[in-house]
């Protein structure tokens, strides 16, 4: 039977140096020893029932809060207190009382278990108030560091504020500059217009009397053609060699139907050949041309050239060595050489399908080059173009300069705007086996250390942290997909530090990546902390 | 783990294929029709049978009868052998009289040559010889033209073999067999894991029958007669007047077929033929059909269900006796990443104030899949990390796994190929197959050096990094073959002169086998090994615990996973869970939480999920669930004193752990399908939560007889009645048995073992009659000493005439606790005048306070130590 009496325990507190017994329950508090009075019956701290003083610790739960067995683990519900002098004090359940894990400091948890526990309060002590100090240094330096991030934010944002004011004051001068360019150009543009199209009806009527110089010379040369036996006339049986004029198509010219093309007559001289001429002109076929083309049927067909043969990878199931790694990273890795291929596909499509249309063989001659005056009309018209575009050009960048200064200004960079300095910089972890590297308020990635493509893992999304205060947390979203999963996304948790660093990477659920980031500008201000804790001792 | 099988080359599209298709391709898995010799065999119409009884070849000695059967169609001779079993079994072998080539008879399934009883002829003609039974006025008649067995008991037929006339007994190259069991005045069948289907088996007719074969099934599909993972080929039929079992043991691919004469008929129907009086009696008929091997069945003639668990167990042995820990809860993933995230899940743990024993590390965490070792960027101190556990009082499992990655610069794979372990293709070579290393070798397992070579890479300097709170998992040993046909190994692969398809169901058995062996030795046979394993077969519950395989975060799955684990539990199998939360896909958090409350009153409890789901730690859903979710797991921890005691029962008698309520209440034909409630021992029934947005289940509280207390109210119930009970997220309708006395540990603390010196409170539930009975039983929870030393406490709990008493059932055994009794909670008592304890002669008062609207009587610290001899007396 193990009975366990009432334990009062010595506690030693360390108050203005001098060691003071104060004797209270075991697991009690100083600041509930009230309680706790042994001459008194004790009334559950719930107010739930009263018992008498010795069931308090006799390892029987009887209140329901748990409260009349603060030094044993008889409550399911209650909670021991640790002095832990020299570090600091803490509540545990009562569950870890004598469980035989060492939990408080000051071994007092462990009274009856036979574990064997080392008080480790003074040593604990020491190494969290060199932590602290540690961290009130760096928070201080840091938070040193923030107010000049702050500063350099600020005037920062004031010069682009003042530089997008600027800019957009000029933006109006450019954009009357562009208007008057405008006015100016177009002004140039029409008396351009009008001697270009002069010297163009110029030309065409040239092309005109050419081409039907050119008609007659044809008739003539096809008239003699005709005129096998040279009489100065084309017969109907001349005519009719010309089996191509046939105008029923039924593939011979008959007597009648050259007839026909003659207007009825047997023969016609050159100048009656001119009304026949237009019936057949568009027919007839040169006896020299045809000899030509006669000739060009027997050139040999081009050779074509095989198309390259799409070759396969062939893939010998049985003796293709089994991929090294694991299946579900090989997978991985497919889901991004599909992402690759569509990439790929993109390159594809991109490329220029149009060709370039060859030059007709109709080509006549050149057009003559313009005259003088016209040239002199172009030529200030071509400048009033340069002029105006490359002013558009300007108020173009400018704009883009406007809206990429208006972008960033737009992003939440704090409260203070401490974290404008992070715009647009890349920070990089190198780990075993990939290079991490955050680009905050743009997006996360991570590429193989040895080679390979890189995997997006996320662009900027928003601050993400809890309420009290968001920006102790950024989220990237929508990275690459993952296999059977979610786009990958990666949360990137800030802490205090005077450099600008990224600490660690992690992916602590499949495809959802955690990354832990110091900066000075998540440091707070260093309250007055008092680096020693074991003198706050409670009273 | 899983692998989905698809052709290789698509393994390079994968990504395309995956996101839409996310259930079992039943193309990469056969049908009877595709397999040949089921479709053939399957063929066979019921008639008269081609085989002869030869009597005049008949030989009888004191515990064998033999006698020649021949084929009259091919003249082929067989020999068939029967045996009377000590405790009412009969073994019934059937084998060519002189084979061409010899045929496998399965080794190391019975754990002895099952001990005879003399046999004798009563009488015997020239139709037939009818035989002795034993003492139960059973007889066994063996029918010469055609050839038949029936055994009966007086007047009934119990049971009946080729009364159909389906034996068959395919010779030459392919030794495929059959036969066919009629089962007279039985409509309830049980059994033949493992399936994903409903406890009570189906009629197969018109569709496929029931698959052994042991196979990584990529996402299975429920209710359907699919093999899975496992096979044991052990059935039970079950009337209000009898419990029998068949035990078909065979290790090759096998087909069950059953169908039964009442089957589609309503109830109606069933009524009629009774009125009418027309009816021919309900039959059910099975046909076993395996692939090679001999026909060697044992027929376990019970007639109660304890009487057939018993039987079996004296076959092929009973549940290994966890460690304590391991029936704590497990917290699994696919993968915890590396030594930082154990710990911090190990502090989650605390920090949430949530217990737990185990923590498991999946493939990832080895040196490229080569298991053994371990990952040196992720694990660099796997001693730390286990120290740092242990300081915890905490325990770990690494995944050991039976493929072998092919690498000269593999230790493993070396001392393997040194020895010539390896299972070899047809052409003698080592046979390799894929698997998570790639390209793998198998162990030849079935080998004994090869088991005592593997078992002895588990000592602490061979498995380097391992201490002895590391433990083991053997996944994939069906065995897994990414490239082989259905995902396993070719079926003419050799195990020395066997074909793999003669062994293929017993691989997974030997790979556990060896490992528990290897960590019993690892202690030098002191402590007690826990291994998990995927596959299993007859036998394999003696080597540790198994799972439900990859199963998936629904709704169906959550249900399924109470047949699963009943079926199991029936056939020797208690040690089974399912994966909490499911492994594939992310649980709704209501799912999630319903499936805590049905793990934890499940036996083996672990969260597990896949690589590609989101974290789901039991703290991550928001303080409400984290509550609901701390709390059952608190409520599994309080009762593992009764889980123990359970295992410790199974251990030693074969009684499943968790049960169908007809094992316990064999009359009440109300309970004879029902598998969504079961008994947990017989003292608590469990009626999870399985449904979506429940808002009341309603449960049968079986036995006209009894009542039961629910365990959070304390309310009482009466029997023979279904009951309403309106539930909310935090409800996990638990009822205890009148009549039970219950020993919980009500101080939960971080892990099992940290609960080790911790008092108890009894929880007498007293039936209508005023009585209660219960036991208690306290060992080291680790050792082998309850075996080898006696070092445990047994102790009998009696509640009648107002007395509880502690005795002692084993006085020669000897074992100290600081245990206590803290608490007695008298629920369903009348408010006694004065409580005493009679301790040592001596009378104490003992303060109690009664609740009259519950009538529970609580006895305040009567305080005697949990190993003594003790009397409460109610006055």
């Amino acid at each position: 039977m193990t009975c366990l009496h009432l334990l009062l325990t010595l506690v030693f507190a360390v108050s203005l140096g001098t060691p003071v017994e104060i004797q209270r329950p075991r697991g009690v508090p100083l600041t509930k020893k009230q309680f706790y009075e042994e001459s008194k019956p004790f009334t559950c701290l719930d107010g739930s029932r009263t018992i008498p003083f010795d069931r308090v610790n006799d390892d029987y739960c009887d209140c329901k809060d748990g409260s009349d067995e603060p030094g044993t683990a008889a409550c399911p519900n209650g909670s021991f207190h640790c002095t832990n002098a020299g570090y600091r004090p803490m509540f545990i359940p009562s569950s870890r009382i004598n469980d035989g894990i060492c939990d408080c400091c000051d071994t007092t948890d462990e009274y009856n278990s036979g574990a064997k526990c080392e008080n480790t309060c003074k040593e604990l002590g020491r190494k969290e108030r060199e932590v602290l100090q540690k961290m009130a240094e760096i928070t201080k330096e840091g938070f040193l560091l923030k107010q000049q991030l702050i500063e350099e934010a600020k005037k920062g944002q004031q010069e682009k504020q003042s530089k997008v004011t600027d800019m957009q004051e000029n933006k109006k001068q450019l954009d009357e500059k562009v208007e008057a360019l405008r006015t100016v150009k177009e002004t140039a543009e029409q008396p351009e217009k009008e001697a270009k199209e002069r010297h163009l009806k110029a030309w065409e009527e040239q092309k005109a009397a050419i081409r039907l110089e050119k008609d007659k010379a044809k008739m003539a040369e096809t008239f003699l053609e005709l005129d096998d036996n040279a009489d100065g006339f084309v017969s109907v049986s001349e005519l009719q060699s010309h089996a191509e004029l046939d105008p029923d198509a039924d593939g011979t010219l008959t007597e009648i139907e050259a007839q026909g093309l003659m207007g009825g007559a047997e023969q016609v001289d050159t100048s009656t050949f001119e009304s026949v001429w237009p019936k057949i002109k568009d027919k007839y076929h040169s006896e020299v041309s045809r000899e030509e083309a006669d000739i060009s049927c027997l050139e040999p067909a081009p050779v074509e050239t095989p198309p390259d043969e799409v070759k396969e990878p062939v893939v010998d199931n049985d003796s293709e060595p089994y991929p090294e790694d694991d299946i579900s990273e090989e997978e991985d890795e497919d889901d991004e050489d599909e992402d690759d291929y569509h990439e790929d596909d993109d390159k594809v499509s991109a490329q220029p399908t149009i060709k370039t249309p060859e030059k007709t063989h109709e080509d006549e001659e050149a057009m003559p080059p313009y005259d003088a005056d016209t040239q002199a009309l172009i030529d200030a018209a071509q400048k009033a173009r340069d002029d105006f575009e490359e002013a558009e050009k300007a108020l173009r960048e400018m704009d883009d300069q406007i809206r990429n200064i208006e972008k960033e200004l737009s992003f939440d960079f704090g409260p203070d705007a401490e974290f404008t300095y992070l715009y647009s910089q890349c920070y990089e972890l190198t780990t075993s086996e990939y290079i991490y590297r955050l680009c905050p308020f743009n997006r996360v990635s991570q590429k193989p250390k040895y080679g390979g493509s890189e995997t997006n893992l996320g662009t900027w999304g928003s601050w993400s942290g809890p309420e009290n205060n968001k920006y102790l947390l950024m989220k990237y979203e929508q990275g690459t997909g993952c296999w059977q999963g979610p786009n990958r996304s990666t949360t990137v948790k800030l802490t205090c530090g005077k450099e600008t660093v990224v600490t660690s990477t992690s992916e602590p659920s499949r495809c959802e990546y955690l990354m832990e980031f110091t900066t000075p500008a998540v440091c707070q201000e260093p309250a007055n902390i008092d680096p020693s804790p074991h003198d706050h001792v409670e009273l | 783990l899983f692998f989905f099988r698809m052709g290789l080359l698509s393994v390079v599209c994968v990504s395309l294929f995956f996101s839409s298709t996310f259930a079992v391709d039943r193309g990469n898995f056969k049908t009877c029709d595709q397999s040949a010799f089921c479709k053939r065999q399957r063929a066979l119409k019921p008639g008269q049978s081609p085989y002869r009884a030869l009597l005049e070849t008949l030989e009888l000695s004191d515990s064998r009868l033999t006698l020649q059967l021949i084929n009259d169609n091919n003249k082929v001779h067989l020999l068939l052998e029967l045996y009377r079993l000590q405790g009412n079994m009969t073994r019934v072998k059937i084998n060519e009289l002189k084979p061409l080539k010899p045929r496998f008879e399965v080794p190391d399934v019975l754990i002895a040559e099952p001990p005879t009883e003399p046999l004798s002829v009563l009488s015997k003609d020239d139709n037939g010889v009818v035989l002795s039974l034993g003492a139960e006025n059973q007889r066994l008649i063996v029918s010469a033209r055609p050839f038949r067995l029936d055994i009966m008991e007086g007047p009934e037929v119990l049971l009946s073999l080729n009364s159909r006339g389906l034996l068959a007994f395919e010779h030459l190259r392919l030794h495929k067999d059959t036969l066919d069991f009629s089962l007279p005045g039985v409509e309830h069948v049980y059994g033949i894991p493992e399936h994903a289907d409903d406890l009570k088996l189906k009629t197969t007719d018109g569709g496929d029958p029931y698959r052994l074969y042991n196979l990584d099934v990529f996402q299975y599909e429920l209710y359907n007669p699919m093999a899975l993972y496992g096979s044991i080929p052990v059935m039970l039929a079950h009337n209000t007047q009898r419990t029998m079992g068949i035990f078909w043991l065979n290790a090759a691919e096998t087909w069950v077929d059953i169908s039964s004469n009442t089957a589609g008929k309503t109830v109606f129907g069933k009524m009629l033929d009774f009125v009418q009086g027309s009816s021919e009696k309900p039959q059910t008929d099975v046909r076993w059909i395996s692939e090679s091997g001999i026909i060697d069945v044992f027929i376990m003639l019970g007639p109660k269900p304890s009487k057939v668990f018993s039987q079996y167990a004296s076959l092929t042995g009973t549940q290994s006796f966890p460690p304590l820990a391991s029936l704590g809860y497990h917290q699994c993933r696919w993968n915890y990443n590396d030594q930082e995230d154990v710990k911090s899940v190990d502090q989650g743990f605390d920090q949430h104030d949530i217990p737990y024993d185990f923590i498991w590390l999946d493939i990832e965490h080895a040196d490229g899949k080569r298991y053994f070792t371990w990952d040196p960027h992720k694990f660099p101190q796997p001693k730390e990390m286990l120290q740092g556990l242990m300081d915890k009082r905490r325990k770990m499992v690494s995944i050991v796994d039976p493929h072998i990655r092919v690498d000269s610069g593999y230790k493993i794979h070396n001392e393997i190929t040194s020895k010539d372990f390896y299972v070899k293709n047809k052409d003698g070579k080592n046979y390799e197959g894929w698997c998570w290393p790639g390209n793998s070798g198998y162990p030849d397992f079935t080998k004994p050096e090869m088991r005592a070579w593997w078992a002895s890479m588990f000592a602490y300097d061979q498995y380097e990094g391992s201490m002895e709170n590391l433990f083991t998992w053997n996944d994939m040993n069906e065995p897994s073959v990414f490239n082989g046909p259905e995902v396993t190994m070719h079926k003419d692969a050799l195990h020395g002169k066997w074909e793999h398809r003669d062994i293929h169901n017993i691989y997974g058995l030997y790979v556990q086998m060896a490992t528990a062996e290897g960590q019993i030795q690892r202690s030098g046979g002191v402590e007690r090994p826990f291994v998990l394993t995927r596959a299993f077969f007859a036998g394999s519950q003696r080597y540790g615990a198994v799972w439900t395989g990859d199963n998936a975060a629904e709704w169906d799955h959550l249900k399924i996973s109470i047949p699963m684990c009943l079926s199991l539990g029936l056939v020797g199998v208690s040690f089974c869970g399912a994966d909490v939360g499911g492994f594939f896909k992310n649980p709704s958090t209501e799912l999630l939480v319903r499936w805590y409350q049905t793990g934890a009153y499940q036996p083996f409890f672990r969260a597990h999920a896949h690589l590609d789901t989101t974290r789901r730690e039991p703290w991550l859903f928001g303080p409400e669930n984290t509550a609901l979710i701390r709390e059952v797991i608190r409520q599994r921890y309080a009762l593992l004193p009764y889980w123990y005691q359970l295992f410790y029962q199974a251990h030693k008698t074969g009684m499943p752990v968790m049960r169908p309520l007809w094992v316990d209440y064999p009359k009440d034909t109300a309970t004879f399908t029902i598998d969504d409630e079961f008994l947990i021992g017989s003292d608590l029934l469990v009626h999870p939560v399985t449904e979506e947005g429940s808002r009341g289940v309603t449960a049968y509280l079986p036995g006209a007889e009894e009542v039961w207390y629910d365990v959070h109210t304390f309310q009482k119930h009466n029997g023979a009645q279904n009951l309403y009970i309106p539930v909310t997220l935090s409800s996990i309708p638990v009822f205890q048995r009148g009549g039970s006395i219950i020993p919980r540990k009500d101080r939960v603390r971080r892990s099992s073992t940290c609960m080790e010196n911790d008092p108890y409170t009894l929880y007498v539930a007293l039936s209508p009659k005023k009585f209660a009975e219960g036991e208690l039983y306290i060992d080291d929870g680790h050792s082998f000493n309850y075996d080898t030393k006696k070092e445990f406490i047994h102790r009998s709990l009696t509640f009648a005439n107002n007395a509880l008493t502690s005795s002692n059932l084993c006085p020669d055994c000897n074992f100290l606790t600081s245990s206590w009794i803290e608490k007695v909670l008298i629920l369903g008592a009348s408010k006694p005048s004065k409580v005493l304890l009679k301790m040592d002669g001596k009378e104490t008062p003992v303060d109690f306070e009664f609740d009259t609207s519950m009538s529970v009587l609580t006895l305040r610290k009567p305080g005697m130590n949990a190993g003594a001899d003790w009397t409460l007396l109610l006055q």
